[in-house]
């Protein structure tokens, strides 16, 4: 069965700004999920607050819009208790890295086999272009009354040293990588991080799409701009873990760490980091409980009619004088 | 009238072994089948502070603690200095004996307060401020004193068999205070041998070795002391007794009544619960597919309950388990699961706050905060226990409220109850019901989450259902569960939402709403854990002739108004009793009822109600000797 793309988009009327990053983001999610036909009710998006939360309502599958800040603890409880979905957790810069800093990293050490996606941007765009836990440091983005005072948080470092086995960066404006990066990322075995950069052509007027096309770095000699984005995939950057030794894995976090603080003139896309053979959380937890995946709480039976039927008389039985 | 009625108390430095030493007492007397009521009271601390463990000991069902102690087991000094006082005056201590000489002051963990409180008793009886002062004046009393040198006891153990370790085990003091006790007490050796036997089930060595410990002490005091004016002895046996703490009867009415998530951040008193059910985590299930509950200890509560709501919406029984700081924390979400119409289940253990309050002490002062907690106005159920066997019962029902009225249910314990300890039939999970409301195995055409319905209550779908896409957001939502600011679908979801709550307090039955234990013109109205030692105080109050009526109050939101109303219609004088400050409960009666609170007797020490201290204060109403509110004060 070949799904079509039209398939996983909702009629509801978008009213993201005209020429906002988001709309590549969500049209990469729904023609990621086209390609990997996924049966629409075997998938859930689950979102932050923000621009960005409205994506669940867009795409034609499960969506849970939750709370500022909470999205992955949603959407963690929900792989838990039923491991068969396709869980996508998208989320602001803001969202994720500010309000939600905490749950970010605590999702890290778990590794729950899923996706988070960052709509990262900056600035927070639905209350007016503030300042995110993105922005770089001495910045004046259109709205600020005085330049950034803050050091910026850097998305990929933080994921790596919190855990995540798959950490990638996508541009919002090149639909065709991201969709590719969302396909693996939801095909890793573990928790898959992607931070997606994505100009809001509102508040932010400085990381804007001319300016990540390096408009503003014309080259002397042939008198055209340097774009600042450019592709790990078309170096000879390799970022998977292939052996379980200390060594590889420290090498390969190393230029994970080193690759991410490329910034000002040029910007990596792609995967830095990507490591299965660290467990994912459900298979630890197999190891505990051994028929967790095929009898997963969400489809454990516990009544028959209205009468329970789990045994407890063992528990009681050591409780007994 | 009770022929075996008394209290035994074991003090000593937190982590020197409190808990399990009373957990041998209680077990030797329930193998005797002796009826328990224990409670531990401890600081928050890992070591060193003073924690206590209170067991009342009867031969017919006693429902909390009294005023006073029958017996005192002390190995070390602030035992003595704290509890010496407050034993009967023909009642025992059972001490160190070489602590005698030991001042106040040379006791670090003795609080100035405490010591001021000291001096000023001490010096009224004339006694030097040292243990051998707190033991005199005990003696003046009447009070019997067996004093023991349990270093003594070790050596003589070492030589005896020839193990020169023992000489400084003195983890096991705790095992020998309750030996010696149960020498004195001149219950049978064999059901004590048999307890700690079962208390150290995990380590065949140190069990062995306490085994013969506690023989040995027993055989010592029993042979060097004379019989000691009370005596335990055997009763018959009731088959199906079981000996429970209050966190274990939620925990296994989850497992019972087919939660099968639970998330948690560490908290006190609630995370013995969800530690518990974490050590219980796969159970057999009739269907022959071992069964389990997923226990997640998250990075906050913010998370716990964040999970469960994401667990919940993929059609799994879940729930968190916290106290007050971490409910604070949680209340946004509340309101998260109240507009999206997602049963999930809070069990509340409730602790003194504000803020961090007595972290380990007890409290009933949550239940407004539970009624209101999150912003807006939204539906939700809080359901309210009264002890550990009503915990096990009730827990099974807020699942059923949570899933047949799709919303929050807030399920209020205490530490009180947490922490008590107490013999009861054994829980019988054929008594409950499991109740899933509209949750869809099929989804219907053109499906709906929010669809309307006479009763506010739509068909739910659960994530992986074919043909059962829905939508949740935090917004206000249509019927799909897409954001909408429509006043019009406003008006329609609130009113659906609110329609729930009516349809709750139409369909849950009155005596689950609430529960009348005899109806007079003087009743009592209380709710939660107060309920112990009420009914022991209107036993006492019997047998002088009072007659009290009393009624307990279990569905604080919604009110069940006309109920009450209905059970309190004949009684001329209502007397609410709770542990908080502001009477939270009674100015719920005074808001939902025409007849308004006569007289308040409250308590907010962090400790618990004594039947005493109730028998006591109510006495004077009905005597008409009580101002308006009474405080109530006892308790270390």
């Amino acid at each position: 069965m070949v799904s079509n793309l039209s398939d996983y988009k909702t009629e509801v009327h978008n009213d993201w700004c005209p020429g906002c990053g988001d709309f590549g983001i969500v049209n990469a999610v729904q023609m990621a999920l086209a390609e990997m036909e996924l049966p629409r009710h075997k998938a859930a998006i689950f979102s932050g607050i923000g621009c960005s939360g409205k994506t669940s309502h867009f795409v034609n599958v499960y969506g849970v819009h939750t709370l500022h800040g909470r999205v992955l603890t949603f959407a963690q409880g929900a792989k838990l208790a039923n491991p068969e979905m396709t869980i996508i957790a998208v989320g602001g810069d803001g969202d994720g890295l500010g309000i939600g800093a905490g749950h970010f990293v605590a999702a890290g050490r778990r590794n729950v086999d899923m996706t988070y996606i960052i709509f990262n941007n900056g600035v927070y765009g639905l209350t007016k272009g503030q300042a995110s836990p993105t922005l770089k440091l001495g910045l004046k983005t259109k709205s600020l009354p005085e330049p950034n005072v803050n050091q910026s948080v850097n998305p990929i470092a933080l994921a790596v040293a919190s855990g995540f086995t798959f950490v990638a960066r996508g541009y919002s404006y090149d639909v065709r990588q991201l969709k590719d990066l969302i396909i693996a990322a939801v095909r890793h075995k573990g928790l898959a991080f992607l931070d997606v950069l994505q100009p809001c052509p509102t508040y932010n007027d400085i990381n804007t799409r001319d300016w990540f096309a390096g408009m503003d770095q014309i080259d002397e000699m042939t008198k055209k701009s340097r774009p600042r984005i450019y592709k790990l995939e078309d170096t000879r950057f390799d970022p998977a873990v292939h052996i379980d030794s200390p060594e590889e894995e420290n090498e390969k976090i190393t230029q994970a760490l080193i690759k991410s603080n490329e910034w000002d003139s040029k910007i990596p896309t792609g995967i830095f980091y990507k490591n299965e053979i660290v467990g994912s959380y459900h298979e630890r937890i197999a190891e505990r409980i051994p028929n967790y995946l095929e009898n997963p709480p969400a489809y454990q039976e516990i009544a028959s009619g209205t009468r329970p039927i789990t045994d407890i008389s063992k528990f009681l039985d050591n409780l007994q004088v | 009238m009770a022929s075996i009625d008394l209290t035994w108390v074991i003090g000593g430095p937190q982590g020197g072994g409190v808990e399990t030493g009373a957990n041998v007492f209680a077990g030797a007397c329930a193998g005797c089948g002796l009826k328990i009521f224990g409670k531990r009271e401890y600081y928050s601390n890992i070591k060193g502070e003073h924690s206590y463990f209170g067991v009342r000991v009867s031969d017919k069902q006693v429902h909390s603690n009294v005023v006073g102690i029958t017996m005192l087991a002390a190995f070390d000094a602030e035992t003595l200095f704290r509890h010496a006082e407050d034993v009967f005056n023909d009642g025992a201590i059972v001490y160190e004996s070489d602590l005698v000489s030991i001042k106040a002051d040379e006791v670090p963990t003795l609080d100035q307060p405490f010591k001021d409180r000291l001096v000023k008793y001490l010096g009224s009886k004339n006694k030097p401020i040292t243990i051998q002062g707190m033991l005199d004046a005990a003696k003046e009393r009447g009070v019997t004193l067996y004093p023991i040198s349990f270093k003594t006891i070790l050596s003589n153990l070492a030589d005896e068999t020839k193990n020169p370790k023992l000489r400084g085990m003195f983890r096991m003091l705790n095992v020998l205070a309750v030996s010696v006790s149960l020498g004195i007490l001149g219950l049978p050796p064999d059901t004590l041998l048999s307890s700690v036997e079962g208390v150290f089930a995990r380590k065949k060595e140190i069990a062995e070795m306490n085994k013969h410990a506690a023989n040995y002490a027993y055989n010592f005091a029993s042979a060097k002391f004379q019989k000691f004016k009370y005596q335990l002895s055997p009763i018959p046996k009731e088959p199906g007794t079981i000996l429970v703490q209050g966190f274990q009867s939620t925990a296994l009415a989850k497992i019972a009544c087919g939660c099968r998530f639970q998330s948690y951040y560490p908290i006190t008193p609630a995370s013995d619960e969800s530690v518990y059910l974490e050590s219980n985590e796969t159970f057999d299930v009739e269907n022959n597919r071992p069964g389990s509950t997923m226990v997640v200890q998250t990075e906050d509560e913010i998370s716990a309950i964040g999970m469960v709501v994401g667990a919940s919406v993929t059609g799994t029984r879940a729930a968190t388990s916290t106290s007050g700081p971490g409910f604070s924390l949680m209340a946004e979400t509340l309101g998260w699961a109240g507009i999206n119409e997602v049963p999930i289940v809070v069990t509340l253990f409730q602790r003194s706050g504000p803020s961090t309050g007595l972290p380990t002490r007890h409290g009933q002062d949550d239940l407004q905060f539970a009624i209101h907690a999150g912003h807006g106005d939204f539906p939700r159920i809080v359901y309210a226990s009264g002890d550990i066997e009503e915990g096990f019962y009730d827990t099974a029902k807020c699942f059923n409220f949570a899933e047949m009225f799709q919303m929050p249910v807030i399920h209020m314990m205490d530490k009180f109850i947490a922490s008590t300890v107490a013999t009861m039939k054994r829980f019988d999970p054929s008594k409950i019901t499991i109740e899933r409301g509209k949750l869809l195995q099929k989804a219907t055409p053109d499906y709906r989450r929010f669809a309307p319905s006479k009763d506010g209550i739509s068909p739910r779908s659960r994530l992986g259902l074919e043909g059962g896409i829905f939508w949740n957001t935090g917004d206000e939502s249509d019927e799909f569960g897409h954001i909408s600011e429509d006043p019009g679908n406003r008006v329609y979801r609130m009113e659906k939402r609110g329609k729930k709550l009516e349809t709750a307090l139409e369909t849950i039955p009155r005596e689950d709403q609430a529960i009348s234990y005899g109806i007079s013109e003087f009743c009592i109205v209380s709710w939660g854990s107060t309920k112990g030692p009420v009914l022991d105080a209107i036993d006492m109050l019997k047998k002088e002739g009072y007659k009290v009526g009393f009624v307990q109050i279990k569905l604080l939101q919604p009110f069940p108004t006309e109920y009450v109303k209905t059970l309190l219609k004949d009684t001329k004088t209502i007397i609410d009793i709770e542990a908080n400050y502001s009477a939270q409960m009674g100015s719920l009666v005074n808001e939902y009822l025409d007849h308004k609170v006569d007289y308040y007797i409250l308590k907010y020490t962090g400790r618990p109600m004594t039947c005493t201290e109730i028998y006591e204060s109510v006495k004077k109403i009905l005597d008409r000797k009580a101002e308006k509110r009474q405080v109530l004060t006892y308790g270390v």
